[in-house]
């Protein structure tokens, strides 16, 4: 009960400041669709390369990598917020206060979720407005949403570990580059299939292919490779939930 | 002359100093740029398969990109130095001297036009490293060279321009996004002709930055593109003198205060 009660406050507090400050939201919400105009729009003739193969156009397709992106992202800016928070001083505060602090990540988590449920309407909106062709079910939609939830989680976490480590504003790129580098080293502009070179060898084991193509299948309303692509977001989330733990845990070390 | 030649000197050498002593400053420039290259390189591969593309080789096409790129983390770096300059009340003690404004902002871009020249060495040896073939040959590496310059300093003036108006390293950051808006809205990834989406076209054809990439990218694809190097030289020219004007207007106004 008092890990909720922690969580809850955390989580308010993160919101609050979020969505009363332009600044952090903002960027959060426009880049996600600027990313999406510029693939979507810019590239849409990628489709007509042979064997690219998605039935339900261009803009779907991107439109499942930039969700997973702002996923992500929304992860690791809300990792950004407690980095603040200890230059602050207020998480040392925090520490101090806290009865059961592993509330304290559950808060950030919970806060993350919440900001990219703002992030991902918009996004859908306008998806949905520029005409995007969706061809799966209402069941194969929420699979695509819960992949997509399921990693803004991982991310969080992420950014939660180095936030807690580092302490800092600082680590910034630390938690944002290998985000980065693992959303664009997965099949972004084509489907895996026709991915040529080093590239193709570094998507096939980068578990983030399989959530993306996965994601793919779900729009399209041909679910594949489902299992494999929740059990690699699902083990994302329990060994980032250990090391977001641990990070924890040095940050009290720290005082 | 000799005295305003010395004053530019004498401030070009603490800003390439100010510059190498910060990693962040040189890494940055080279390292992302080429990161995106290595990326996009892989995953757009496929789009050489367009009827119409310009290339069978997407790193030909697309080394033009990190130029730019470059050049927006001038814009960056200029604007950041600069700001400092002014917080840290720099700039305040110039005006004591009889340091004259072009001076003050040559001097200050010094450090961004040889951080422009290393980058551009570093992006072409990379492009040539992993087999890209220069049409224009020798003479055109010259003239990508000496656009690369004259970008870094024209984008280097924008920053300028930005910190002197602003007088806040911070505010000089966040118009980073901004000029990444017009770089993703350009035909770096895509030549205009093959771009499907009218309305996407018709915003990168307005957008200035389509043809600093295709002026690059003439040179290493086309050959010798009399129009694609008019525009590329045109728009930078532009933009240098423009910015340095407003600059020096702005300095004039700052160091009146």
């Amino acid at each position: 009960m008092k890990t909720l009660a922690v969580a809850q406050g955390v989580a308010w507090r993160t919101l609050h400041n979020v969505f009363t400050n332009p600044s952090l939201l903002i960027p959060s919400i426009v880049f996600p669709l600027f990313f999406f105009t510029a693939f979507a729009g810019g590239l849409s003739r990628v489709q007509n390369v042979p064997g690219f193969g998605f039935p339900d156009g261009y803009t779907a397709f991107q439109f499942v990598f930039v969700l997973l992106q702002s996923a992500a992202f929304g992860g690791v800016f809300t990792g950004f917020g407690i980095a603040r928070d200890f230059e602050s001083g207020f998480a040392r505060r925090l520490l101090l206060a806290a009865p059961h602090r592993s509330g304290i990540v559950l808060g950030y988590g919970v806060a993350a979720l919440a900001r990219w449920a703002v992030t991902v309407s918009v996004l859908t909106a306008v998806a949905f407005a520029v005409g995007m062709h969706v061809g799966g079910s209402g069941v194969d939609l929420f699979g695509l949403y819960a992949l997509g939830l399921i990693l803004n989680v991982a991310a969080l976490l992420w950014a939660c570990g180095v936030a807690m480590r580092f302490r800092t504003m600082q680590a910034g790129p630390v938690m944002q580059m290998p985000v980065f580098l693992v959303l664009f080293f997965a099949p972004v502009y084509v489907p895996l299939s026709l991915l040529q070179g080093w590239i193709h060898g570094v998507a096939v084991v980068n578990p983030l292919t399989r959530v993306i193509e996965a994601g793919r299948g779900f729009l399209a309303g041909s679910p594949t490779e489902v299992g494999v692509a929740f059990g690699a977001a699902v083990a994302l989330v329990l060994g980032f939930s250990l090391w977001a733990l641990r990070g924890l845990r040095k940050a009290e070390a720290a005082g | 002359m000799h005295a305003f030649a010395d004053q530019v000197y004498l401030l070009a050498r603490r800003s390439v100093v100010r510059t190498a002593r910060q990693p962040a400053n040189v890494i940055s420039p080279l390292l992302f740029p080429m990161l995106l290259l290595a990326v996009n390189a892989g995953g757009l591969k496929a789009e050489t398969r367009l009827p119409g593309f310009p290339t069978t080789s997407f790193v030909a096409f697309a080394l033009a990109v990190p130029f730019i790129q470059g050049a927006l983390f001038a814009t960056m770096n200029a604007g950041t130095d600069l700001a400092r300059d002014i917080q840290t009340g720099f700039l305040n003690r110039l005006t004591l001297t009889p340091m004259r404004r072009l001076a003050v902002l040559g001097g200050q871009l010094g450090g961004v036009v040889t951080m422009g020249l290393v980058q551009a060495v570093v992006y072409l040896s990379v492009g040539l490293a992993v087999g890209v073939h220069v049409k224009a040959g020798p003479l055109g590496i010259l003239v990508l060279l000496v656009f690369a310059v004259f970008v870094a300093l024209g984008f280097g003036a924008v920053g300028a321009l930005a910190a002197l108006r602003t007088g806040s390293g911070e505010a000089v950051q966040g118009l980073f996004p901004v000029f990444f808006v017009f770089l993703f809205i350009s035909s770096m990834n895509i030549p205009r002709n093959l771009m499907e989406i009218t309305w996407f076209r018709d915003v990168a054809t307005a957008n200035p930055v389509s043809y600093l990439l295709e002026c690059v990218r003439s040179l290493v694809i086309t050959g010798w593109d009399g129009e694609a190097l008019a525009l590329g030289f045109g728009i930078t020219a532009a933009i240098t003198v423009i910015s340095l004007a407003f600059a020096s207007w702005a300095l004039k106004v700052r160091m009146a205060r």
